[in-house]
């Protein structure tokens, strides 16, 4: 057991991965000297080269178009966007192409590219920094998307990212990055599209991911206090979407808060609000409920805590819920 | 004020202008260029003249395959042959080729078979060819987003050692788009062996060239940092010389080179398009008298390189190839609709299973009711 922050655990994360597999590469604007504005890079350039550790040009779309050929060309390129509000330029090149060579070369070409994209907000930044870009790309069929929220996760899952032979969003929740937790590096990981179920419970079921399940979490901690006991989970995998631990769940707790930074309007949550209602609506004892952002551009960082689901807001559900 | 006068060089006239490298003229007359020796034999000469009306016949039927119906839509290279032959021929077996959607010239260079080209333009799939297979990458339609996938591809090579090479096919529109100056950097910075190959055939759908650039094209590779030529587009020996020149410094490890071929969309853009809206046909009877495949005709009759049998066992040929590419269009299967579902993903996931599932079900269940 040792102790690693969050940026720490995908930094080894990345080491272990080009270790295992020359084709791997990092690239991306300041991955090399700089290790990343977050440092997720650091010290790879001055172990494994200026060929495997690119800094590239300025170019969002220039860096995902030209991993996909560099996927094609048998290399499995780690590419780091620097800030989710910096992904938009290369939108066309990750939905229009990496989504869908796959398909369209009816399984010829494989382009095994992770996508690493420091996301969410809560870290007071300007503009553009603090997005939360989820929906957009678990909604593009081609696409795999997960979400990381601890230091554990981050190393297995870059890990198995890297490793899986599907394009995948890899969404990092950059308020955590700081945070710490032991772990074992040589446990055996769990599947990289399962969710858990983090804390056991049986009054109502929370699922979050990223940056959101510390928040669920330290909201079970409270309403135990109430005498309530809440199940939390981490969802993980946004597409694929594990929804059988959600609803196993809640067929036990028969309520589901869920929680997520994204505006709650076509996104996770109403995902989940949906499959649930459709397979487990005897099971329900309240209306599935939803806490996210509101639907405005995320504000200048001074309103951001008014903008974030906090513990309160999640309480408040909790409560609402419970009152059914 | 004049863009001449302030110093800004206007896009030349249809003559190319003066850096045009031109091998044979369009009188079918062989001259020389400094740059650009080429030392060929009467007999390639011949397959290249019957690569020329090969494809202009796969063409020409399939346009009116797409006026009876069997295509959605197609896009003609009519009047492009040359630039993509003469490329085409250049690339070995292990050169990548990354095309837009025009290419079917450069295509049949790749050994695509009619069917594979044509189901993209059915509808039955995106392109049938596997690019693995074929070193040829899927038609791209958006624009300009294969330059960056040919210059990773390149990068690959790259990396992997050996004498391979990559070439990127786009038009003169796509010359505007960031993905294909972002892949001028690219390949630049990291002096990748791809070669940049702009067909500017004047025109993007409606727009003309000079709402794409202020300056020829070919001069806009030094602002990047590699090397730019002007061909003649429609001189087959011409493409042949300067895309073997750069596909050989790119294999030598001197990076990319921007190639201009100077031609014309002599047809529509697509058969949904109607030129008559946007430009005069007095334009188009100067580039009639530029026609690729008449001055390699006149080329290998007037010079007694091949004579009136030649020809005509050519004409055959492609007489039996629309035969050939009109059956392989018509006798094309129905794709089965699960094939909406099949290959996702690499590993499938056991949501999209279910959705699978349901829909045979669903399917299914029309055929029951009929019972
Ligand atoms: C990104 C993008 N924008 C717009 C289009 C629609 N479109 C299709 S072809 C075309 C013109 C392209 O002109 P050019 O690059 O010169 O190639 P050409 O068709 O002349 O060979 C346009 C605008 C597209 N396919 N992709």
């Amino acid at each position: 057991m040792a102790t690693y922050t969050l940026a720490k655990a995908l930094n080894d994360g990345l080491r272990a991965a080009m270790d295992a597999d020359p084709k791997v590469l990092v690239m991306g604007e300041d991955v090399g000297k700089l290790g990343g504005v977050f440092r997720v890079t650091d010290g790879l350039q001055k172990d494994f080269g200026e060929d495997r550790v690119i800094d590239t040009p300025l170019a969002e779309s220039g860096i995902i178009g030209t991993a996909i050929g560099l996927a094609m060309r048998g290399y499995r390129p780690v590419c780091e966007i620097q800030f989710d509000g910096f992904v938009y330029p290369a939108f066309d090149q990750i939905v229009s192409q990496l989504a869908k060579m796959h398909y369209r070369s009816k399984g010829n070409v494989a382009l095994p590219v992770t996508i690493r994209i420091p996301f969410g907000g809560g870290i007071g930044a300007v503009e553009h920094h603090s997005e939360s870009p989820e929906a957009y790309f678990a909604h593009t069929a081609g696409l795999k998307v997960v979400a990381c929220s601890n230091p554990a996760d981050g190393y297995h899952m870059i890990k198995q990212a890297v490793a899986s032979d599907d394009p995948v969003i890899f969404l990092e929740p950059k308020r955590r990055y700081w945070e710490k937790a032991e772990f074992d590096q040589s446990d055996t990981p769990q599947q990289l599209h399962q969710a858990r179920v983090i804390r056991p419970g049986t009054d109502l079921t929370i699922a979050a991911y990223g940056p959101m399940v510390k928040v669920a979490l330290d909201a079970a901690t409270a309403a135990e206090e109430d005498g309530r006991q809440l199940e939390v989970i981490d969802l993980r995998s946004l597409s694929p979407l594990d929804s059988d631990t959600v609803l196993d769940s809640v067929r036990r707790t028969g309520r589901l808060v869920v929680v997520h930074e994204a505006p709650v309007t076509l996104g996770l949550g109403s995902e989940l609000a949906a499959r649930v209602t459709e397979q487990a609506f005897y099971s329900l004892e309240a209306p599935v409920l939803r806490v996210g952002g509101f639907d405005t551009p995320y504000p200048p960082s001074r309103l951001e805590e008014d903008f974030l689901p906090d513990l309160d807001r999640v309480l408040d559900a909790v409560d609402r819920s419970l009152a059914f | 004020m004049t863009l001449g006068d302030i110093g800004v060089p206007v896009v030349p006239e249809p003559s190319g202008g003066p850096d045009l490298v031109q091998l044979l003229t369009p009188e079918g007359e062989r001259v020389e260029h400094p740059d650009y020796p080429l030392d060929i034999s009467a007999e390639d000469v011949r397959a290249l003249y019957r690569d020329l009306v090969l494809v202009r016949r796969l063409d020409v039927e399939a346009t009116a395959l797409q006026r009876q119906g069997e295509l959605g839509i197609w896009a003609s290279l009519l009047g492009q042959e040359a630039a993509q032959i003469g490329s085409g021929r250049a690339l070995r077996p292990g050169d990548m080729a990354f095309p837009s959607y025009r290419e079917h010239g450069v295509a049949w260079c790749k050994g695509v078979q009619p069917s594979e080209l044509l189901s993209l333009y059915r509808g039955n799939d995106f392109g049938g060819w596997n690019p693995a297979e074929r070193n040829l990458a899927l038609y791209s339609i958006v624009i300009g987003a294969q330059t960056l996938h040919a210059t990773g591809y390149a990068m690959g090579m790259q990396r992997d050692g050996g004498e391979d090479a990559v070439i990127a096919y786009f038009g003169d529109g796509a010359s505007s788009q960031g993905d294909v100056n972002e892949a001028f950097v690219w390949a630049s910075v990291f002096n990748a062996p791809v070669v940049f190959f702009c067909q500017n055939n004047q025109w993007a759908i409606s727009e003309p060239i000079e709402k794409q650039s202020r300056i020829p094209l070919y001069q806009r590779a030094r602002g990047f940092g590699f090397p730019g030529v002007r061909v003649d587009g429609n001189d087959v020996l011409a493409c042949l010389a300067a895309t073997r020149a750069a596909l050989d410094a790119a294999r030598t490890g001197q990076g990319p080179t921007l190639i201009e071929a100077f031609t014309y969309r002599m047809g529509a853009h697509t058969t949904s398009d109607d030129p008559t809206r946007y430009r005069l046909a007095s334009e188009l009877e100067i580039w009639r008298l530029r026609d690729p495949i008449e001055r390699v005709k006149a080329y290998l009759s007037r010079s007694g390189q091949a004579d009136a049998s030649f020809f005509d066992s050519v004409e055959e040929e492609a007489v039996d190839l629309a035969a050939q590419v009109r059956a392989a269009c018509v006798d094309m299967p129905d794709p089965d609709p699960l094939e909406i579902f099949s290959e996702v993903y690499a590993e499938q996931t056991p949501h999209l299973t279910a959705q699978r599932d349901g829909y045979a079900a669903y399917l299914d269940s029309f055929e029951e009711a009929q019972h």
